[in-house]
């Protein structure tokens, strides 16, 4: 592996465990292999039982899989959470400017800074949100930063994820599941707690309702139903939230609100957390096909009368190629530099970047300018030459559909083998609320790992797994 | 000039609705060429659930039927003093940005019918005569007929139909105008006809944007330049974002629809 520096571990110093890991290092030391080999088969039962499944698209043999889960935690230091945390603030607070003036005044593209057919062309830019500021001025309720790490200090944001991010349930259940298993660990270890997200999340959807709403404001959840590979999420989140999860059909537009069908007549919804994308949300706006959605709710909102999470339209902001702008768009609307950094973005509708990703494919990573999920992308290096060729046909065909960026050595953390631990490629992504009082970032986060040696891909619909992730206290 | 106007849909459904939805569009809003004097919305057989300013700045109410009636009637009645401008509306912008209406929409999607026609405005002289010439090419094409096209007939259809009325040559005079790089837009409302009081429909048109003018107003169907006669509705990208009335029904039901339209002075 000539040239090929190794990648950053965050467990293995040089010297031994580093830093945050050094007490959790100590307890792995004294554990026997059989034990911790039972509790994996333990920690799989136990997300069995609870129904924590997924559906991986494209895959018709497998409804419903289990995430696999990893009983080595990824452990941050309260420092590095800190530096994080102000980063993913600053960041989130940006997106959030970004979307009001983008559907307002557009002074970032009167600026010159980002060009306007990156918005006029883009699918997910909804022309309803014009002329339109959302109750309390909040778009992104929730964010789910993605973000990579190559070094000691060097963190990466890798995607925005401002439309309606999943995982969190993960993050709850791996975080439960690490309590029951090994409860000693936790005295051992000073861990600040990630359970109060599901309160956190629902007093920041309260505070975010119209301010007509007289009252604790009422929120509930909207699913597109069970065969949704989220709805496990969908149930979880408005069971611990303690409010109502709802479909499409169980809404209608009562008194100038949307309310919800109960045994005591209609209830007014101030704040719907829908998990419905924008294009099935209302069929009297959008597709009228849809049977998901609920007819009317946009006219409800544009009078002012309910709060949709995360709002519509917000999708404008997350995609690859408003990413390669997000340094500009973070230094425009804070007046401070990026504290988070992106990763070099080479954006393929530029003729001169599309012709060094051509010449240089084998060694990039090129991404959907619209994709999620490690759908359509194409990791050079795992590549075949044939693979490489086919994609750069896609390439010339559609160049603006396309970004690249370098393959970046991820940091690795442990994994648990029958021969011990072994070192895989991981990412984070931690969970930020947005209300009009600010942004509240859960110390902790979905930390997901690449289950095969030296695989770069972690997306669990791509075969990722997940892990525990511990910050640390003071 | 004064226009008195009467506006009534009346819906008949075959058997009781449990529940629809219908936007309105139809308060007339006053700017540089119109005065809206007096205007009241009533609503027969439902009611109005909320109302806002949409993305364009038109004015929308969202009504809801009755739960299990079997008639709704919407009925708009009012009087707007207009003013002869010679169909410039001008530069009078909404947050709307002009290339919003540069967009394609399914209503004004270009195919092979559509193309030549944007020739016409790609081969004139000055945008503006090359807009003229589009609107007489497309009234030409497509002769006035009631009853040949409806509501989702696209600017490609109404010219393979070679009729139709005004909201298909609005859509193909916007899709051709866009096409050729020029803004444009629908516009609904009311024209006072000069020979009767009774109209069969509320009236539609086209705007489209040339420098140093603004917006100006093509009727097509009537190959004239909206003047003192009409009185603006609503504005959108094609007749799906202005339409009067739109909306959706749950159930099995069918409806009939019965408009009424007086414009007079």
């Amino acid at each position: 592996m000539i040239g090929k520096p190794s990648p950053f571990d965050e467990m293995q110093g040089p010297d031994g465990p580093r830093y945050p890991y050094a007490t959790y290092g100590d307890w792995f030391a004294k554990q026997n292999n059989e034990r911790l080999a039972k509790k994996t088969s333990e920690a799989e039962a136990f997300f069995r039982s609870t129904g924590i499944t997924f559906n991986v698209y494209g895959q018709t043999d497998a409804e419903e899989r289990l995430i696999p889960f990893d009983l080595v935690p990824r452990i941050l230091s309260s420092r590095e959470w800190t530096k994080l945390a102000k980063g993913i603030d600053q960041r989130v607070r940006a997106i959030n400017a970004f979307l009001h003036d983008i559907y307002n005044r557009q002074e970032i593209i009167r600026a010159g800074i980002v060009p306007m057919e990156l918005i006029a062309k883009n699918d997910a830019f909804l022309p309803q949100m014009i002329d339109f500021s959302p109750p309390g001025g909040v778009y992104t309720h929730i964010v789910g930063t993605d973000i990579v790490r190559t070094g000691e200090d060097d963190f990466f944001v890798l995607e925005d994820n401002a439309r309606t991010p999943s995982g969190v349930s993960y993050m709850l259940e791996n975080r439960e599941t690490m309590l029951k298993m090994f409860p000693e660990l936790f005295s051992k270890v000073k861990v600040q707690p990630v359970s109060d997200y599901p309160k956190e999340l629902r007093r920041s959807l309260e505070g975010s309702a119209p301010k007509s709403c007289g009252g604790r404001p009422c929120v509930a959840v909207l699913t597109p139903g069970i065969h949704n590979s989220a709805y496990y999420e969908h149930s979880f989140l408005a069971d611990q939230m303690g409010v109502e999860l709802v479909e499409g059909h169980d809404l209608r537009v009562v008194g100038g609100h949307i309310a919800m069908r109960t045994t005591k007549g209609y209830k007014v919804i101030d704040v719907l957390y829908r998990r419905v994308d924008d294009e099935f949300l209302d069929p009297l706006t959008f597709n009228p096909n849809s049977l998901l959605g609920v007819p009317g709710i946009m006219d409800v909102y544009r009078a002012g009368n309910i709060a949709i999470a995360n709002a519509p339209g917000t999708g404008v902001a997350d995609d690859k190629a408003i990413y390669s702008y997000m340094p500009q768009i973070v230094e425009f609307y804070t007046g401070d530099r990026a504290i988070l950094k992106n990763v070099e973005t080479h954006r393929c509708s530029e003729p001169q970047s599309l012709q060094y990703v051509l010449d240089n494919l084998a060694d990039l990573v090129v991404k959907e300018v619209h994709g999620s999920g490690g759908y359509g992308m194409l990791v050079g290096p795992a590549a075949s030459k044939q693979e490489l060729a086919d994609f750069a046909d896609k390439l010339r065909a559609r160049p603006g559909n396309y970004i690249a960026q370098p393959t970046l050595s991820l940091s690795t953390v442990p994994i648990f083998t029958e021969s011990g631990l072994a070192p895989r490629h991981v990412d984070l992504r931690p969970f930020a609320l947005v209300s009009p009082t600010g942004v509240n970032i859960i110390p902790g986060g979905l930390t997901r790992v690449a289950l095969t040696e030296g695989s770069l891909v972690v997306n669990s619909s791509q075969g990722g797994g997940t892990k525990d992730t511990w910050v640390l206290g003071d | 000039m004064l226009l008195k106007i009467r506006h009534e849909t009346r819906y008949t459904y075959d058997r009781p609705v449990d529940y629809a939805l219908e936007k309105l569009r139809l308060r007339p809003l006053s700017s540089a060429v119109q005065t809206v004097s007096s205007w009241a919305l009533e609503v027969e057989g439902g009611k109005i659930e909320c109302g806002y300013s949409d993305h364009y700045g038109n004015h929308v109410d969202l009504i809801s039927t009755d739960i299990g009636g079997t008639d709704l009637v919407v009925r708009v009645e009012g009087q707007v003093e207009t003013s002869d401008t010679s169909g410039v509306f001008g530069s009078v912008y909404g947050r709307a940005p002009l290339w919003h209406f540069q967009q394609v929409t399914p209503l004004t999607t270009v195919g092979a019918a559509v193309e030549p026609f944007v020739s016409i405005v790609q081969g004139a002289d000055t945008v503006l005569n090359g807009l003229h010439a589009l609107s007489s090419a497309v009234i030409k094409a497509v002769p006035y007929a009631f009853g040949k096209t409806d509501a989702t007939t696209t600017a490609e259809q109404a010219l393979a139909v070679a009729a139709g009325v005004c909201q298909d040559h609005a859509n193909i005079f916007i899709a051709a105008a866009r096409a050729a790089g020029v803004p444009a837009r629908y516009v609904s409302g009311y024209l006072l006809m000069d020979d009767r009081v009774d109209q069969d429909a509320s009236h539609a048109w086209a705007e489209a944007h040339v420098d140093g003018l603004g917006w100006v107003g093509f009727d097509v169907s009537n190959a004239v330049a909206p003047d003192e006669r009409y009185v603006r509705l609503a504005i959108g990208r094609d007749a799906a974002d202005a339409a009067p009335i739109s909306g959706m029904r749950l159930g099995p039901s069918d409806e009939a629809m019965v408009v009424t339209v007086q414009v007079q002075q």
